[in-house]
């Protein structure tokens, strides 16, 4: 790892001196290390800062602490071998990965999942991106010194895995999708017992709001700081509540509805400065968005199946594995080889609670993922960090920081 | 919608762009000629409004010559379109780096080099993005082991001390 050390820099800047006392006050740039192991990062990132007094004078981001080789494993398993892998990038909303990668592979397998598995991937999808938001809030906060949030944030968080482990069977890496559906149908009561933890939520964010966006000090520390104009954050290619803060209303769900999102109706909150404020107000708003649309869905869903009829891409149910020759055959084939996707490539993307999720699949034809690119949502804004921040003080480097919201399990993949 | 965008640019780049096809599910996609990539991007930025690239990433068809193929995929805001173009790059050739285009592109190119090892000419900072400095080899290379081993490193001196600035010989 290399050391930016500048002592050519502290050499030079000292000026002739005539007197002691009447020597200026020289300022010498101190080099300092974020990270990668700091409480403030969310996530191993370390960010070498060059500051002068307070002032950020340069910023260069180091990322790949957490490199495990994610597009290299999926290369060696099988197409639905990938989606534990897919649990663990975004780790805060392992289901909006698994619905993403889904995705991606039925557009290139032509295959559409069967209408309650929609509904079901959009109510999940959203129960995650609530958690996530909270998760961020709860965080953010926290650093900022506002100790209560988090245990708020934390009580709503932890009612909403309770029923998310009754789904699908784990609080945090749910591996819920498969490839033409889901694993489960929701079982008995569960819709009752979400409307209650919805409730709960919502109580849970308006308190939120309240401690934090009447607190004069979080609204200073986060107004008007890590600023970026629309069409910065465009060509830095951000996406996602970074985006939407900066006045850009470009969201996957209305621009490329997928699911069963052009069925629902909800708005998209848009900000209008760009900067952390506007950031955390706008994850606020969308935890409102995102209740109203699960209220919508448990409404509109119908009983139905959870997953494809077709044995190609679906495991069979187990009687006809054992009772039938087909399902025995189907059910090796696709547990041995893979399921089969055709020959090609695609892109699809989705809303995940950072912004625009992408997969880039290569198939050739056999069971296993010739190559699997993942477009992680923050990347834009954490290369976009240096932008955002150099000029200003260190203690607004921390409030930019969290507003990003990258989570370490999908940028380094 | 794209598909205008496409037929657009064959027409003005006949020898850049080649073989468009519509893909899965309805992408619109072409190919381009490495040479001519930045003047395509450049382009498309400026005439048809692609002012975001979400994803830029490459592929190793290992077996195939030229053996890369580095994917664009672009995004138009006002438009809502979305197109793909695909550049091949033999072992060894340099691709021009879309940055001065997209400031958003730095870190995929980076990544393109570093998982790759495809060099991008005039790109500002082009460094291992994942990868540590001293790590040989590129990673996602179909001919790169799944669990490849890496020589040992040694151990490296930490920062200078500068709050003491010059001092005796052997330490300043």
């Amino acid at each position: 790892m290399s050391h930016e050390v500048n002592d050519t820099e502290v050499e030079t800047k000292r000026p002739p001196q005539p007197s002691p006392l009447d020597a200026p006050l020289e300022s010498k740039r101190m080099t300092l290390n974020l990270g990668p192991s700091h409480p403030a990062t969310h996530g191993v990132t370390k960010a070498v800062a060059q500051l002068e007094g307070e002032t950020v004078k340069d910023l260069k981001i180091e990322i790949g602490f957490l490199h495990r080789g994610f597009e290299k494993s999926c290369e060696n398993g099988t197409w639905t071998q990938v989606f534990p892998y897919t649990d663990r990038l975004n780790y805060v909303s392992s289901i909006n990965n698994n619905v993403g990668y889904a995705l991606a592979v039925e557009k290139l397998c032509g295959i559409e999942a069967p209408e309650r598995a929609q509904y079901l991937r959009t109510i999940t999808s959203e129960l995650h991106r609530l958690c996530d938001h909270l998760t961020l809030l709860g965080a953010s906060a926290m650093e900022l010194g506002a100790a209560t949030v988090v245990f708020f944030a934390i009580e709503a968080r932890d009612l909403l895995w309770d029923r998310l482990t009754e789904l699908c069977g784990a609080r945090l890496t749910s591996n819920y999708c498969r490839v033409g559906g889901v694993t489960r149908d929701v079982p008995e009561g569960w819709i009752e017992k979400t409307l209650k933890v919805l409730d709960r939520t919502a109580e849970v964010r308006d308190e939120i709001g309240a401690l934090l966006l009447r607190n004069r000090i979080f609204v200073d520390r986060t107004r008007g700081v890590g600023k970026i104009s629309r069409r910065d954050a465009i060509d830095y290619g951000f996406t996602g509540p970074c985006l939407r803060a900066s006045g850009e209303p470009y969201d996957v769900r209305k621009a490329n509805p997928y699911l069963v999102y052009d069925r629902l109706d909800f708005d998209i909150p848009v900000g209008t400065n760009g900067d952390t404020l506007d950031r955390f107000i706008l994850r606020i708003e969308e935890m409102k968005q995102s209740d109203k649309m699960v209220r919508q869905c448990f409404q509109q869903m119908a009983p139905g199946e959870i997953t494809l009829k077709d044995y190609r891409y679906v495991l069979p149910p187990k009687p006809e594995v054992y009772g039938t020759i087909e399902g025995a055959m189907a059910h090796f084939k696709i547990i041995m080889e893979g399921i089969k996707v055709p020959k090609g490539e695609t892109y699809a993307s989705t809303e995940a609670p950072n912004g625009e999720l992408g997969f880039y699949l290569v198939s050739d034809g056999n069971g296993r993922p010739y190559k699997l690119g993942l477009r992680c949502p923050t990347w834009g804004p954490l290369s976009a960090l240096p932008f955002m921040t150099v000029g200003g003080l260190l203690a607004d480097l921390i409030p930019v920081y969290d507003s990003i919201n990258y989570i370490a399990g999908e940028v380094e993949q | 919608m794209s598909k205008a965008v496409i037929d657009a640019l064959v027409g003005r780049f006949p020898a850049a762009v080649h073989d468009p096809y519509v893909g899965v599910g309805g992408d619109d996609c072409a190919f381009v000629r490495r040479e001519s990539i930045l003047e395509v991007c450049r382009f498309l930025k400026a005439e048809s409004g692609f002012d975001m690239a979400p994803y830029i990433t490459a592929v190793d068809y290992l077996g195939q010559t030229p053996r890369f193929e580095v994917v664009y995929n672009l995004y138009a805001t006002k438009a809502n379109a979305r197109v793909r173009l695909r550049v091949k790059v033999g072992e060894g050739e340099e691709l021009p780096s879309v940055t001065s285009v997209w400031r958003g592109a730095d870190w995929f190119e980076r990544y393109c080099f570093d998982m790759y090892g495809i060099r991008i000419a005039a790109h500002p900072d082009l460094r291992r993005l994942l990868m540590y400095d001293e790590f040989e080899g590129h990673p996602l290379r179909k001919d790169y082991p799944l669990r490849g081993r890496q020589p040992l490193l040694e151990e490296c001196e930490g920062p200078q001390d500068v709050v003491r600035g010059p001092g005796p010989a052997n330490r300043g």
